[in-house]
C-alpha cells in the first residue's frame, strides 16, 4: 500500500478550555480527494490552520511527504508544497489579478532578496501567471486589481494563488462559501477538473459537492474524526448520522451522489 | 546611601506608579475596548492641572479646586469623544495616531493661550503641605502618602467597578469581544463615550494631584504618556490588572534606577564609566525592560484574552 | 523620461516640484528671498528621511513611530567624529551608515516581533532610547546639543561649506533616494514588501518568510533615515537630542501620510507642505499649532491618498 502524502497523527489542540482539536489521526492518499466534513464548531478551520502552519498544534505530528512538518513555519511547509485556500476570501485586494499570481509564483521560483531589476521584466513569471489563470477562467479579468472581482472571481482567484505555487497537497477550505448557485456550480466543475491531477485536503459544507467529488470521507465531531470513509461508508455509518447530519437530512442532501 | 534613603526612594517610586497607574488605566481600556490609540491622554492629564488649579484660585480652596474639577474632566473628556475620536474608530492605528498627534498640538497650544502665564501652581492647604513620621527614621511628605492612598482607592474602585458591576461586565466584554457586547443591546456609543470620559477623569486626576508638586505647563502630558504606554504595552493591552503591576513595576524601576544604578555600576565598572553610563543607562532601563518583555512576550505580560 | 507621454497632473506636479528644487538657488536670490535656499534645503533633507519612512510605512505597512532614531544616529556619527576633529566625508560617512544598517538591524529584529499597536510602541520605545542617550551624553552637550565647527570634507573633491555645492549635493541625494526606492518598489523585493502590507498571513501561506524580507526593508530605511541625518548635522552644523524627539517621528509620518502613502514622490510633497505651512503659521501666531493640529486630524479624516490621491495617484486604503 502507497504511503500517505499527508499523516496526522495524534493531534491536539486546546484554547482555554474547549478542545478544538483532540487527538486526530487523518491520512491523506497521493492522489486523492479527501472531504473533512462536520458541523459549525467541529474544529475544521482550527484543523487546516494547523496543518498550514498558522497555528501551532498543542500535540501530535503532522508527516507531510516523508517528512515531519509539525513545527515548520507556514512559509516552509508552502515551499515543500503544501498550498492552501482561505474560507474568507484573502486575496492581495490592491494587486491586479495577475500580480496576486505573480507573486504566488515568485515565492516559488528563487529567493526574492532582488532589488533592482524590474520584477515586470522577468516575463516568465507573468507568462506562468496567465497560465494559472486562464485555467481558473480569469484570463479576461487578469488586469483589474483583486479588490474589483466579484465575489466568485475572487474565490476563483483564491484558488488560482494556491495552485500557482505548484502544490503537492491542496487544502481548500470551503472554497465554495459565500457563493451564489451559478457561482457554485461553476467551482464545483472546476474542482472536478482538478480531480486525479491533485491531491485535495477539501473542507466544504456543500454536501452534494462533497459527496460527487470525494474519494474518501472524514468526520470531524468536537475535534475528533469519528468516522473515516469512502462516500457510500460515511452514507450509511449511523454514527455520523446521529453526531453530525441530522436523522433525515443526510436522504436530502446525500441524494445527490450519484450524479 | 542609607537605608532611610532606599526607603524614600521606594516610596517615590510607588508613588510614580500608582500616578501612572492613573493614566495607564483609562489608556488600556480605550485601546482594548475601543481599539483606538489615543496619543492625546497626556494632553487630559495635562487639562486636568490646568482645570484644578484655575478652579483652586476662584475658590482659594484645593480640595475645592480638585472636586470641581474632576466633573470638568469628565465632560471635556466626553466632549473630545464624541467630536474627534468617534469617527476615528473604525480607522487604522496609523490614522489615529495621526489625529491624536494632532491633538496634542492643539491641546498644548490652546493652554497656552488660555493660560498664558506658564506653569500654574497650586498652594497645598497647610495640613497637606507637613511630612509625617513613619516610624524608624523614615519620614514622608503627607502630601505624597495622600497621592499614593487616594491612588490605592481609585485602583480598588475600579476593580470592584470592573469585576462586579454591570458596566464593568461590558468593559470586560468589550475588551475580549466587541461584537458580544453589541449583541447584548447595549448602546455601545453611549459605552465607548461613557468609558472615554471616565478614563480622561482618571488621567485628569493624575494631573490634578501632580499639580502641587510639578506645576501646571504645557506639554506637561508627553512624558507621562509615553511612561504610561509604556506601562499598558508591559502590562498586555487592554487589561486592567497588568496595568496596574505594570505601573508599579516601571514606577520602580525608573526612580530607584535613577538613584542608585550608578551606585550598582561602580561596583563592575571603573568610576568614570560609570559615571558615564549611569544617567543614560538610567533613563533608558525602563525602555529596555519593555523591549526585553515584548521580546519574549509579543501580547505584554498579561493579554486580555487570557485574563 | 518622455514628459510628454505621461503629462498627468501628477507628474506635471513631480516635475515641477524638482525644477523648483533644482532652480531654487537661481529663483530665491531673483525674487529677492535668499533665505528660500535655505528653507529648500531643509525640505529636500526632510524629504529623504520622509522618503525612507515611506518604504516600510508607505510600502510595507509597518507604523514605525521611532524613525527619528535614525536622523539622529546619522546627526551624532558626524557631530560627534568632527567633535574629535575627525571630518573626513570618507571616514565620517560610512561610518555613520554602518551604525545605521547595525542599529537597524538590531532595533528591527526585536520591533518586527510585535505586531500592530505593540510594533508601533516598541519603535517609539528605542527611537526615545536613543534619545535619552542623547540627553545623558553630558561630553556631547546633553540637551543643549554640540555645535560642529566645519562640515564634513570630501578631500577636495566638493567644498560642502560652499552653499551652491552644499544644495546640489542634497538636491542629488535626494534624487538618488527617490531612484533606490523607485528600483527596489518594482522588483521582485518590493513585490514582497507590498503583498506583505496588503495581507502578510497570506504571503505566508503562498511561501514568503516574511519576517526577513520585512527586517531587511527596516534595515535599507533605516539606512537611508541615517543618510538624512547625515545631511541634516552638516546643513545645521549643530546637533542635539531634540532632532529625534518623538514628535519629529510624527512629523515624519505626517509627511509621508500627507504626501500619499506608499506613493514615490508622495513623501517629498508631504515634505513640502509641511515645511511651507509650518513657516507660514509660525508667521501668523506663534501658537501655530493651534491651527496645526485641528488642519492634521482634518487631513487623516477627509484626505486619505494624500496629496497624490488629490493628483489622482491610485488611491490606497491603508488600514
Amino acid at each position: 500500500m502507497a504511503e500517505p502524502l499527508l499523516s496526522v497523527k495524534g493531534l491536539a489542540k486546546r484554547f482555554g478550555g474547549v478542545n478544538a482539536t483532540s487527538d486526530l489521526h487523518l491520512d491523506v492518499m497521493p492522489g486523492e480527494i479527501h472531504a473533512v466534513i462536520g458541523p459549525n464548531g467541529a474544529g475544521k478551520t482550527t484543523l487546516i490552520a494547523q496543518l498550514s502552519g498558522m497555528l501551532k498544534p498543542d500535540q501530535g505530528t503532522i508527516v507531510f511527504d516523508g517528512a515531519d512538518i509539525t513545527r515548520l513555519s507556514a512559509a516552509a511547509r508552502s515551499k515543500r508544497g503544501l498550498a492552501r485556500s482561505f474560507q474568507v476570501t484573502s486575496v492581495f485586494r490592491d494587486f491586479t489579478a495577475t500580480d496576486n499570481v505573480v507573486l504566488s509564483i515568485q515565492a516559488h521560483s528563487g529567493h526574492s532578496f532582488r532589488f533592482w531589476q524590474p520584477v515586470r521584466k522577468e516575463t516568465e513569471l507573468y507568462d506562468a501567471a496567465r497560465r494559472v489563470l486562464d485555467q481558473v477562467g480569469l484570463k479576461d479579468r487578469a488586469g483589474e486589481l483583486a479588490g474589483v472581482l466579484s465575489h466568485g472571481e475572487q474565490r476563483r482567484l483564491e484558488i488560482a494563488m494556491a495552485l500557482a505555487t505548484g502544490p503537492k497537497l491542496l487544502l481548500l477550505d470551503e472554497p465554495l462559501a459565500g457563493m451564489g448557485p451559478e457561482d457554485s456550480a461553476r467551482m464545483a466543475r472546476f474542482l472536478g477538473t482538478l480531480k486525479g491531477r491533485y491531491t485535495i485536503l477539501l473542507i466544504e459544507h456543500d454536501m452534494d459537492v462533497v459527496f460527487a467529488l470525494a474519494d474518501r470521507i472524514t468526520v470531524l465531531d468536537y475535534g475528533q474524526a469519528i468516522a473515516s470513509g469512502t462516500p457510500e461508508e460515511i452514507h450509511a455509518d449511523p454514527e455520523v448520522r446521529r453526531a453530525y447530519l441530522g436523522e433525515d437530512s443526510l436522504d436530502e442532501e446525500g441524494g445527490a451522489t450519484g450524479c | 546611601m542609607n537605608w532611610i534613603f532606599l526607603a524614600e526612594q521606594f516610596l517615590n517610586g510607588f508613588q510614580l506608579g500608582i500616578l501612572l497607574f492613573l493614566i495607564a488605566a483609562g489608556l488600556t481600556l480605550v485601546l482594548g475596548i475601543m481599539d483606538l490609540v489615543n496619543l492625546a491622554h497626556g494632553s487630559l492629564y495635562m487639562l486636568g492641572a490646568f482645570f484644578a488649579a484655575t478652579f483652586a484660585q476662584w475658590t482659594d480652596s484645593f480640595v475645592l479646586g480638585v472636586l470641581l474639577a474632576l466633573p470638568a474632566i469628565l465632560a471635556a473628556g466626553m466632549v473630545i469623544e464624541v467630536v474627534a475620536l468617534r469617527t476615528l474608530y473604525a480607522r487604522s492605528h496609523l490614522d489615529q495616531v495621526l489625529a491624536t498627534f494632532g491633538l496634542i498640538l492643539f491641546f498644548n497650544s490652546l493652554v497656552q493661550l488660555v493660560w498664558p502665564l506658564d506653569g500654574l501652581t497650586i498652594p497645598l492647604p497647610a495640613y497637606l503641605d507637613g511630612a509625617v513620621e513613619l516610624g524608624l527614621g523614615v519620614t514622608y511628605p503627607t502630601y505624597r502618602i495622600l497621592i499614593i492612598a487616594v491612588g490605592l482607592l481609585v485602583a480598588l474602585g475600579l476593580y470592584l467597578m470592573v469585576a462586579k458591576t454591570r458596566l464593568g461586565m461590558l468593559i470586560r466584554a468589550g475588551a475580549s469581544n466587541r461584537v458580544m457586547v453589541g449583541a447584548l443591546g447595549v448602546d455601545i456609543k453611549w459605552l465607548f463615550t461613557l468609558v472615554f470620559g471616565l478614563g480622561a477623569m482618571l488621567a485628569g486626576l493624575a494631573g490634578m494631584m501632580m499639580a502641587p508638586i510639578l506645576s501646571a505647563t504645557s506639554g506637561m502630558g508627553e512624558q507621562i504618556l509615553i511612561l504610561a504606554f509604556v506601562v499598558i504595552v508591559i502590562g498586555g493591552i487592554g487589561s486592567v490588572r497588568g496595568a496596574f503591576i505594570a505601573s508599579i513595576i516601571v514606577g520602580l524601576i525608573d526612580t530607584m534606577g535613577r538613584s542608585f544604578l550608578d551606585v550598582l555600576l561602580l561596583a563592575v565598572l571603573p568610576v568614570n564609566a560609570a559615571e558615564a553610563a549611569g544617567p543614560a543607562l538610567s533613563s533608558m532601563l525602563i525602555y529596555i525592560l519593555m523591549a526585553s518583555v515584548l521580546f519574549f512576550k509579543p501580547q505584554g505580560l498579561f493579554p486580555a484574552q487570557s485574563g | 523620461m518622455n514628459l510628454r507621454a505621461h503629462a498627468t497632473p501628477r507628474s506635471l506636479f513631480t516635475f515641477a516640484v524638482l525644477a523648483l528644487c533644482a532652480l531654487m538657488p537661481f529663483i530665491a536670490p531673483a525674487i529677492g528671498q535668499d533665505y528660500y535656499v535655505d528653507v529648500f534645503i531643509r525640505i529636500m533633507i526632510w524629504a529623504i528621511a520622509a522618503v525612507s519612512l515611506n518604504l516600510i510605512l508607505g510600502y510595507g505597512g509597518m507604523v514605525s513611530f521611532g524613525h527619528a532614531m535614525f536622523l539622529g544616529l546619522g546627526a551624532y556619527t558626524v557631530g560627534i567624529l568632527s567633535y574629535y576633529e575627525i571630518y573626513s566625508a570618507f571616514i565620517q560617512w560610512p561610518l555613520a551608515l554602518l551604525i545605521g544598517a547595525v542599529v537597524s538591524l538590531g532595533v528591527g529584529a526585536i520591533c518586527l516581533r510585535t505586531k500592530g499597536v505593540y510594533f508601533i510602541m516598541i519603535t517609539l520605545a528605542f527611537a526615545q532610547m536613543i534619545y535619552f542617550l542623547g540627553v545623558s551624553a553630558d561630553e556631547y552637550g546633553s540637551d543643549d546639543g554640540l555645535i560642529i565647527d566645519e562640515r564634513s570634507q570630501l578631500g577636495g573633491v566638493l567644498d560642502l561649506d560652499d552653499g551652491l555645492t552644499f544644495y546640489y549635493v542634497v538636491f542629488a541625494f535626494l534624487l538618488l533616494s527617490l531612484f533606490i526606492v523607485k528600483r527596489l518598489v518594482n522588483a521582485r523585493f518590493g513585490m514582497v514588501i507590498k503583498g506583505i502590507r496588503s495581507n502578510e498571513d497570506r504571503m505566508q501561506a503562498i511561501g514568503f518568510p516574511t519576517y526577513r524580507y520585512k527586517l531587511a526593508c527596516f534595515v535599507i530605511a533605516g539606512v537611508l533615515g541615517t543618510l538624512a541625518g547625515i545631511l541634516f548635522a552638516n546643513f545645521e552644523k549643530f546637533i542635539s537630542p531634540d532632532m529625534m524627539y518623538w514628535t519629529r517621528s510624527g512629523e515624519m509620518i505626517f509627511m509621508v501620510v500627507l504626501g500619499g502613502m506608499g506613493s514615490l514622490f508622495g513623501p517629498v510633497s508631504g515634505a513640502v507642505v509641511y515645511l511651507f505651512l509650518s513657516e507660514f503659521l509660525s508667521n501668523i501666531t506663534e501658537q501655530w499649532h493651534i491651527i496645526f493640529g485641528p488642519f492634521l486630524i482634518l487631513v487623516v479624516i477627509f484626505a486619505r491618498g494624500g496629496i497624490d490621491g488629490l493628483l489622482g495617484g491610485k488611491r490606497r486604503h491603508h488600514g
